[in-house]
């Protein structure tokens, strides 16, 4: 008895790597929409902007207290009960919306730690030569503070590539959902999902040779 | 040159400065001596707006700042007309030391990169660290920083240079050629307000010395009066706890 079918493993991969794109569409989208939604959460976080910040802990405390696939279903299944006008909401459209709700809240709180853990005297440096606020979050804290973010916000964007995987269960045929689909077919249920597997740890470990090569480089001018 | 008048400021703690009159003239080198916390760096601070004074007015060549209702125009113009050079360094860390120097003219002043960088490794020049013009302050002796910090704080060409007890972080093999910077500077009749423990520095430099106890200012002299003849019993018991811990005066 075969153990695993390395064949239909290898002619599977072909198939599944079609679907790769969805997957990182979906991923990129929603890994830029949270990085804007964030910093600018981040930003009425640190500056306490009145009422603002109020709604913001609100929102943070929402997305990030409700399970992701909770998340989903209410955007996918629910709002269009609501509002007729979402009747139109496609999976794909959901999902993006989710990942970029769910995981700016997550990652304003890391953007704000960034910028309150760079060195408040270097502020008041900035502030000393004549530098307006503006100008000095610009040439001094947000550079800064990216540096320090970049390690946490990578460790999100990586959980973001895989939870595109809960897509599947709005009916969207993306990675995970064309997996399900072979493995239905040809019943080798093992085999296809530890390729799914290998694919998703593959460009997970891709993301992660990046981030090491940005690190390297932001990491530059701390070299003692 | 510049008058402060009546500088008041509260902490939560209670007063820190009570009413701080002031005149500094062009040219002038003052050290502000006295225990700690009684108010020698808030008053530093409050002249560069990094702490925002309760009252007082603060006067610099055109300025006349009220410190109750200050502008911000006027907080940005006293800025440009008071450079400031921190106890801890405070150097951009995400810059070069040639970049620390230039940034202040690039940004504040809208100088072109070419002719900032250009006056930044003159400066560098002055200050002995031409040589370390690309280096990153995380690879700089604490000595080194502080010079650069120094060397920010000249760029400005600020009518005064504001000295936070720039030697009180240095390790002590260090101090010396800090110091020797400033008077160096003090040389070239740059108007400096100096807070430090560094008695030697303030006897052989100071045109003034200041001494400063709660909040207000309790005797002022040439150092050689006010070392040698205090009046104020205050004055005589920081000096003698001072003096007993340090090197003596006597050369």
């Amino acid at each position: 008895m075969n153990l695993l079918d390395l064949d239909y493993m290898l002619g599977l991969v072909p198939v599944l790597l079609s679907y790769l794109p969805l997957t990182l569409e979906m991923a990129a989208a929603g890994m830029v929409l949270a990085l804007i939604l964030a910093c600018l959460l981040a930003v009425i976080r640190v500056l306490a902007i009145p009422g603002l910040n109020a709604a913001t802990i609100l929102f943070i405390s929402f997305f990030r207290g409700t399970p992701l696939l909770v998340q989903l279903f209410l955007f996918y299944y629910g709002l269009p009960q609501v509002f007729s006008a979402l009747t139109e909401i496609n999976g794909v459209t959901a999902t993006i919306l989710g990942l970029t709700l769910h995981f700016s809240a997550y990652m304003a709180e890391s953007i704000r730690a960034a910028i309150i853990g760079v060195d408040r005297s270097q502020t008041e440096a900035a502030l000393s030569v004549g530098m307006t606020n503006a100008q000095l979050m610009r040439r001094i804290v947000l550079p800064q503070a990216t540096r320090i973010a970049v390690p946490t916000l990578m460790n999100y964007f990586i959980d973001m590539i895989k939870a595109t995987s809960l897509a599947f269960t709005l009916g969207v045929t993306e990675l995970m959902g064309a997996t399900q689909k072979e493995a239905a077919g040809s019943f080798l249920y093992f085999e296809a999902f530890i390729t799914v597997a290998i694919i998703y740890w593959g460009i997970v470990e891709l993301l992660a040779w990046l981030q090491r090569r940005l690190e390297a480089r932001f990491n530059e001018a701390y070299q003692r | 040159m510049m008058v402060v008048e009546g500088l008041f400021k509260r902490f939560k703690g209670g007063v820190v400065l009570n009413g701080i009159d002031l005149e500094i003239k062009q040219g002038e080198i003052i050290v502000v001596i006295g225990p700690s916390g009684t108010g020698k760096s808030t008053l530093l601070r409050c002249l560069n707006f990094l702490e925002r004074p309760d009252a007082g007015r603060i006067r610099i060549g055109d300025l006349d700042v009220d410190a109750a209702r200050p502008r911000k125009a006027d907080i940005l113009a006293l800025r440009r007309c008071t450079a400031f050079v921190f106890q801890n360094y405070a150097l951009f860390a995400n810059k070069t030391a040639l970049e620390n120097v230039a940034e202040g003219l690039i940004v504040v002043n809208r100088w072109p990169k070419g002719r900032a960088h250009a006056r930044a490794r003159e400066i560098l020049e002055r200050i002995g660290l031409d040589d370390k013009a690309d280096a990153y302050p995380a690879s700089l002796s604490g000595g080194q920083q502080q010079r650069v910090g120094i060397g920010r704080a000249m760029a400005a060409q600020a009518e005064v240079i504001l000295f936070d007890e720039p030697t009180s972080s240095l390790d002590p093999e260090w101090v010396e050629e800090v110091l020797g910077l400033m008077k160096q500077l003090a040389a070239e009749r740059q108007t400096m307000l100096v807070v430090t423990h560094e008695m030697a520095f303030a006897r052989d430099v100071a045109d003034r010395v200041i001494f400063m106890e709660g909040g207000r200012i309790v005797e002022q002299g040439p150092p050689s009066a006010l070392f040698s003849t205090p009046r104020d019993p205050r004055t005589r018991d920081f000096l003698r706890k001072v003096l007993s811990s340090q090197a003596p005066l006597e050369s």
